[in-house]
């Protein structure tokens, strides 16, 4: 009864998290900067770069929720 | 191993009979005191008793206070606080309409005793890559994370054993993937939290006999998100929830701001049988039902079967990445 895309909504944020989860491990995680820099700028890049993360997620989910519902709509 | 079985097998059954035999009490003193609502989804003025949280949170405190006279350990003793405090504020808001901002702020608050126990690592795992160190995100990760289960669960709790029924399967599907684990103790805290969920889903299952309301909308999510934290299955947990978390993304994507309940347009109207339809509203906010029922009405047996099965769906992604944390790329 319920469009599979709903399931397929799902499985993409899932997808997203895995490869989101790796970008923060691979990338994110090891930045660090020479020691004479204050460790609190290293913390506030890594943060940065996590919340920017996090708006790209929200915006592809966003784009594919409007996409969903529209087709749900239109159906 | 023999032990934490029958440790299991000794505090579930706390969790879930203490909640199935003292509900149906708190249902007739509700009734008697005239503390019941109107249920809007049903035809004329049925009104079903509300707050069902006391049971939940005596059952759920019980169990884990077992579980804590077994396994003394920092991680259950925050399990049990967060979950207290989250009955709390739920209560309060049960007992006065508060603003839009109270509940977020005074869950935050709950996670203080998961920092002030130190129940907490601040590396954060991912399933096949492995760990991350970023202690100064994680501290707002903790933070963060009880006012996200907490108000997850409160907003999906709109339909007859919705949101019971999804934290039964996603605390089930978050033991199954502790255990996978090897993290037995916050395994068997979880299934504690599904049991006792179970115990209510039988009074709160279509048709309700009881609304569990903020408190027990509440301490069910609080104690959702402790769990995640003291179990370092963040990721998995958020997984194991999403058809709640899209109910939540979908509400805030759409109305781009954080309001009362009480307060936003009704997504969905009634047609004359009775079955939920969208609103040709749209300035309405998108929801998880609202979408369900783009298409066509359903009735809300059939939605909560829906939204269930998505659950189920998501349980089994859940333990999947379970599987995936042991495997590094």
């Amino acid at each position: 009864m319920i469009s599979v895309k709903i399931y397929a909504f799902i499985f993409s944020m899932w997808i997203l998290i895995l490869i989101g989860g790796g970008l923060m491990v691979l990338f994110i995680g090891p930045i660090s900067f020479p020691e004479n820099i204050d460790p609190k700028i290293t913390s506030v890049v890594k943060i940065s770069l996590a919340l920017f993360l996090i708006f790209i997620w929200v915006l592809i989910l966003t784009k594919i929720k409007n996409w969903i519902f529209k087709s749900q709509l239109e159906s | 191993m023999q032990e934490q079985i029958i440790i299991a097998i000794i505090v579930s059954s706390i969790a879930f009979f203490s909640v199935y035999g003292l509900t149906p009490i708190f249902i007739k003193a509700l009734a008697s005191r005239n503390l019941t609502v109107k249920d809007v989804n049903k035809k004329g003025d049925v009104m079903i008793p509300r707050p069902g949280g006391i049971p939940i949170v005596i059952g759920l405190v019980a169990a884990e206070i077992a579980l804590y006279a077994f396994f003394p350990i920092s991680e259950i003793l925050a399990v049990i606080i967060v979950s207290i405090l989250g009955f709390c504020v739920g209560f309060v808001d049960d007992r006065k309409v508060m603003g839009g901002w109270f509940k977020p702020l005074a869950l935050a608050f709950c996670a203080s005793p998961i920092l002030l126990l130190g129940a907490y690592d601040s590396n954060l795992s991912f399933p096949l890559f492995g760990l991350v160190q970023i202690p100064s995100l994680y501290l707002a990760l903790v933070v963060f994370m009880i006012p996200i289960t907490g108000n997850t669960i409160n907003s999906i709790d709109v339909l007859n054993g919705v949101a019971s029924g999804v934290v039964t399967i996603a605390s089930f599907a978050l033991a199954i993937s502790l255990f996978i684990m090897q993290n037995y103790e916050i395994g068997i805290a979880s299934l504690c939290l599904a049991f006792a969920s179970l115990g209510f889903y039988k009074y709160h299952k279509f048709p309700s006999k009881i609304f569990p309301g903020d408190s027990g909308a509440l301490v069910l999510g609080s104690t959702y998100g402790v769990i995640a934290i003291v179990g370092h299955v963040e990721v998995i947990s958020a997984i194991a929830i999403l058809p709640a978390v899209i109910n939540s993304f979908l509400f805030l994507t759409s109305v781009k701001k954080i309001v009362e309940h009480r307060e936003i347009k009704n997504p969905t109207l009634r047609t004359e049988d009775f079955k939920i339809k969208s609103t040709d509203d749209k300035t309405a906010p998108i929801t998880l039902v609202r979408l369900l029922v783009a298409k066509l009405p359903l009735s809300e047996k059939q939605i909560g079967a829906e939204i269930f099965k998505l659950s189920i769906f998501c349980g089994i992604l859940a333990v999947i990445t379970a599987f995936f944390m042991e495997v590094k790329i």
